[in-house]
Order: structure tokens, then C-alpha cells, then sequence
């Protein structure tokens, strides 16, 4: 099974990323107001006009 | 330019996602009738054997990916109040995956293919969808990094997870050596190469098939509800959950088989971990109609929409059930198989696609709702019956060919050769090509309905809302 020597140490970096995505959001303050951003998305009036 | 949203590249790919479905759902079904009456394989090229991948390639990369890409940019533009970044690059990204489905469409009949599932194309095509994808990385992320909103909306996040994963599955499980310009060998062998394949195979299910879905879902159930998502905080749990624990899923296609036995069990946990994110999440789009099912009785968009979700819910429940290894040892190389992905692929990728379709389509093209409502009804039956017809006639075919198999007499020898069974499926095949049409003559239906809707219509761009609505961050 040598394909593991790619696949788990790819696996370990993929997490990292995963990981220091997640950091980024929670410190940049993504997930501070877990209610206003599902009413904002309907304050969007997107119907089309002719 | 840049006071107006770029409709046109959503316009484009969302108009040849109807067309790449008609095509790809009717090669579906002259394949469900040559498992039937084996003498339509009438020429080579058009022989089982090689429009098998094409039918999944047009389904899955052409349909879906074309419906992908029109809503990921419409939902990225609307959520971030931004026009899209680099509109010729945007361009590309339109005329590049046509070109690797016109590509796919001659290559494939012909027999030309890398014999990988899912990844048949060959090494030129490869490198074109390589490039093609790079170009939407960059237009997704410039447009998220010019947004004018502080928040990323959820539904972008799975957007862009899909976006990332899938160049790195392409990537990787594409390695090939080319050895003339229509022909090359993996760069993995023997089992490596299966646990690449179905590493890719599995991811590619999870991140092209569900994580891009699912952003269409929690944009267009909440905007087609006219409700907020039921817990916008369950939805951010659900994505990095999903994400987080999705990668290892893949060995349960390689139960029984050469793969070392503890990657198999390996597998066989991941896919069980993830019932619980998926249907975190499918019970989430569900209940964001709390309140509002009475809308479902008169809204046919909603109606796609939701049972959209119910399918997902079926097949991620029946997914990590056939993960298990002794329920796999009934099902594997079994029609129940078939039936589980097109429960998937027609009921959650279909649906909920034609859903958010019927929703965009109008918007796009400067209309508020469809020509037909009517019609988009008779679409929601035609395909609903459609699809219970194809997975219990699977469902049903698949459990009869797993106990035929096993079946031993007292003297151990098996009680059924092989034809017996498939002689004994004939019926479940006539069930299944039936649903299979209703299906496909559902996206006829729609495909008239749009053209009713978009025909004499000016090409519309919608302007950028000018003043940003505050936030705390602001």
C-alpha cells in the first residue's frame, strides 16, 4: 500500500488547510452574528424587472 | 459595467444545462433499453460499452457541472454585491467546459478513454479541464475577495470547498503517462491505482455531487421559501463537518477485493460518520419551511426543491447503510447499486438543480416567474414518479441478484448460474427504462417551458445595489 505515503500525508496538509481556513473565518469574525446573514440574503431583491 | 451583476455567463450555463441534460438523460435511456434488447448496440460507437461513460460524463460534468457553474455565479455575485471577477476570464470558463464536453461527446464514442470511472477523458482533456478549472478558482475567489458584504454566505463556503477539492481529485487521480497524443497509462498500478480511483471517486461524489448542491440548496430554498435558513448556525456546523470528515470515504467501493482489509473497515466508519453531518443538514433545508408548508401546496419550484432534500436524505442514509460490509456483501456488483446513485443523482442532483433552475432562469433573462407554472408541475410529477419507478425496480433487482448469487445448494454448489439472474431482472429493466423516460420527457417539458419563457426576451443584467446594508462590522 505504498499509494498511503501520498494519500495520508496529503490527507494531513488538506487539514491543515481545512484548519487554517476555519481559523481565518473565526478570528476575521465570519461566525460573530449567526442570525443576520440567513435574513440578509431575502432583504436582496433579485426578480427580474421588463 | 461594473454597476451591473454579469448575467450573461449564468444565462449561458444555465441554458446549457437543460440542453446537456436532454442529452445526457437520452443517451441514459437508449442505455436502459440496450440492457433490454441487447441488439441495439447498432455500430461500435454506438455500443453499451462506451456510451456508458459518456452518459455519465454528460450527466454528471455536463448537466451538473453546467448548473454548477450558472448558480455558484449567480449566488457569488448576489450574497457578495459584487460584480463577477474578470469577465473574460468568466468567459473562458463557458466556452473551455463546452469545448471539454463536445470533446468528451466525439472522444468517447470513438473509444478513446484512460478507463478510469468518472475520469475517462483522455490527457488532452485532461489538461483543458485543468485550465478551464484553475480560470473558475480565480473568478470565484477574486469575486468573494472584491465582495462589498463583511459575511461570506454560507452557501459560498460549499462552493468554494467544491471548487478547491475537485482540482486537487483531478489532480491527482489524473497522473498519467501520455503515449501518443489519444492514448495514456495511469501513473498508479494495480490496487494503488483502485484506491486513487475510488479516493477520487467518492470525493468527486462529495464534493462535486453534494457540497456544490448543497450551496444551491441553502441559497434557493431559503430565497424560493421567502424564508431565513431554519439555523443559519447548524448550516456553518454542517459545512465544516462535512468537510472535515469526507476524505476517507472511498474504500467502501473496494470492499471484498485486493485492498488491505483494515482500509476497508477504514472506509466503512468514515461513511457511516457521515450520516450525521448530511442529514444535519437535509433537516435543516427541511425545516426552513416551517412554517411556510402551505407554500408547497401550490409552489412547484418549492416543491422540487424539498423533495430534493428528501432523496438526499434517502441516499446518504442508504449510502453509509451499504458502506457496511456485510450489508455490502448482498449489494456489491448488484443493480441495488444503480438504483442508490440514481437516487442520488436523480433525485437530489436532478431536482434540486431543475429547482433552482426554474428560479434563476426568469431572473436572468429579465422575467419574474416562468411562462408555464403548469408546466413546472407536470415536470415535478413526471420526474418524481419517474424516479420511484427506476430506484424500487432497483431497489428490488438489486436485492433478487445478491440471494440469487449466494444462493448455495446443500452440496455447496451455487443453486443459479449467472444468466438466471439476469434473466430474472428482465422485468425490473422494462420498469426502469419506463421511469428513466418519464424522467428525461420531464426535461422536454422543461426545455419548452423555458424556451416559451426566455424567447424575444433582451439579454438583462441586473444592477449592483449601491448602498451596502449595514452590519455590526461595518
Amino acid at each position: 500500500m505504498d499509494i498511503l505515503y501520498l494519500l495520508i500525508p496529503m490527507s494531513v496538509v488538506l487539514v491543515f488547510v481545512i484548519g487554517a481556513a476555519f481559523w481565518w473565518a473565526l478570528r476575521g469574525g465570519q461566525f460573530d452574528d449567526l442570525e443576520g446573514p440567513a435574513h440578509r440574503i431575502l432583504m436582496d431583491d433579485d426578480r427580474g424587472e421588463s | 459595467m461594473e454597476s451591473t451583476y454579469n448575467y450573461k455567463v449564468v444565462r449561458q450555463f444555465g441554458i446549457m444545462a437543460v440542453v446537456w441534460g436532454i442529452v445526457g438523460m437520452l443517451v441514459g435511456v437508449l442505455l436502459a433499453a440496450q440492457l433490454i434488447w441487447p441488439e441495439l448496440n447498432l455500430a461500435p460507437w454506438l455500443s453499451y460499452g462506451r456510451l456508458r461513460p459518456l452518459h455519465t460524463n454528460a450527466v454528471i460534468f455536463a448537466f451538473g457541472g453546467c448548473a454548477l457553474f450558472s448558480t455558484s455565479y449567480y449566488i457569488v455575485q448576489r450574497t457578495c454585491h459584487a460584480r463577477l471577477f474578470c469577465g473574460s476570464l468568466a468567459a473562458f470558463t463557458f466556452w473551455g467546459w463546452q469545448a471539454v464536453i463536445v470533446l468528451a461527446a466525439v472522444t468517447l464514442p470513438l473509444g478513446y478513454t484512460s478507463a478510469k470511472e468518472y475520469a475517462e477523458l483522455e490527457w488532452p482533456i485532461d489538461i483543458l479541464i485543468t485550465l478551464v478549472w484553475v480560470s473558475y478558482a480565480v473568478v470565484f475567489f477574486g469575486t468573494l475577495a472584491k465582495r462589498k458584504t463583511p459575511h461570506i454566505y454560507v452557501a459560498n463556503w460549499f462552493f468554494g470547498a467544491f471548487i478547491l477539492t475537485v482540482a486537487v481529485l483531478h489532480l491527482v487521480n489524473s497522473a498519467e503517462v501520455p503515449v501518443t497524443m489519444w492514448k495514456s497509462y495511469s501513473a498508479y498500478a494495480g490496487v494503488q491505482d483502485a484506491m486513487i480511483q475510488w479516493w477520487y471517486g467518492h470525493n468527486a461524489v462529495g464534493f462535486f455531487l453534494t457540497a456544490g448542491f448543497l450551496g444551491m440548496m441553502y441559497y434557493f430554498i431559503p430565497k424560493q421559501a421567502e424564508r431565513p435558513v431554519y439555523s443559519y448556525r447548524l448550516s456553518v456546523v454542517h459545512f465544516w463537518a462535512l468537510i472535515f470528515t469526507y476524505m476517507w470515504a472511498g474504500p467502501h467501493h473496494l470492499h471484498y477485493t485486493a485492498l488491505p482489509d483494515w482500509a476497508q473497515s477504514l472506509g466503512m466508519v468514515f461513511s457511516l460518520i457521515l450520516l450525521a453531518p448530511s442529514w444535519g443538514g437535509m433537516i435543516n433545508g427541511m425545516m426552513t419551511l416551517s412554517g411556510a408548508w402551505h407554500k408547497l401546496r401550490t409552489d412547484p419550484i418549492l416543491k422540487f426543491l424539498v423533495v430534493s432534500l428528501s432523496f438526499y436524505g434517502m441516499s446518504t442514509f442508504e449510502g453509509p447503510m451499504m458502506a457496511i460490509k456485510t450489508v455490502n456483501a448482498l449489494s456489491h456488483y448488484t443493480d441495488w447499486t444503480v438504483g442508490h446513485v440514481h437516487s442520488g443523482a436523480l433525485g437530489w442532483v436532478g431536482l434540486v438543480s431543475i429547482g433552482s433552475l426554474y428560479y434563476l432562469i426568469p431572473r436572468v433573462f429579465g422575467r419574474t416567474e416562468m411562462y408555464s407554472v403548469k408546466a413546472i408541475t407536470l415536470h415535478f410529477w413526471v420526474a418524481t414518479i419517474g424516479i420511484v419507478l427506476y430506484i424500487a425496480a432497483m431497489w428490488i433487482a438489486g436485492v433478487m441478484q445478491g440471494l440469487m448469487w449466494r444462493a448455495m445448494n446443500d452440496d455447496g454448489t451455487l443453486t443459479y448460474s449467472f444468466v438466471e439472474s439476469v434473466k430474472a431482472t428482465y422485468p425490473y429493466y422494462m420498469i426502469r427504462l419506463l421511469g428513466g423516460l418519464l424522467y428525461f420527457s420531464g426535461m422536454l417539458v422543461m426545455a419548452w417551458n423555458i424556451w416559451k419563457t426566455v424567447v424575444g426576451q433582451r439579454a438583462y443584467d441586473a444592477p449592483i445595489p449601491a448602498v451596502q446594508l449595514a452590519t455590526h462590522h461595518a
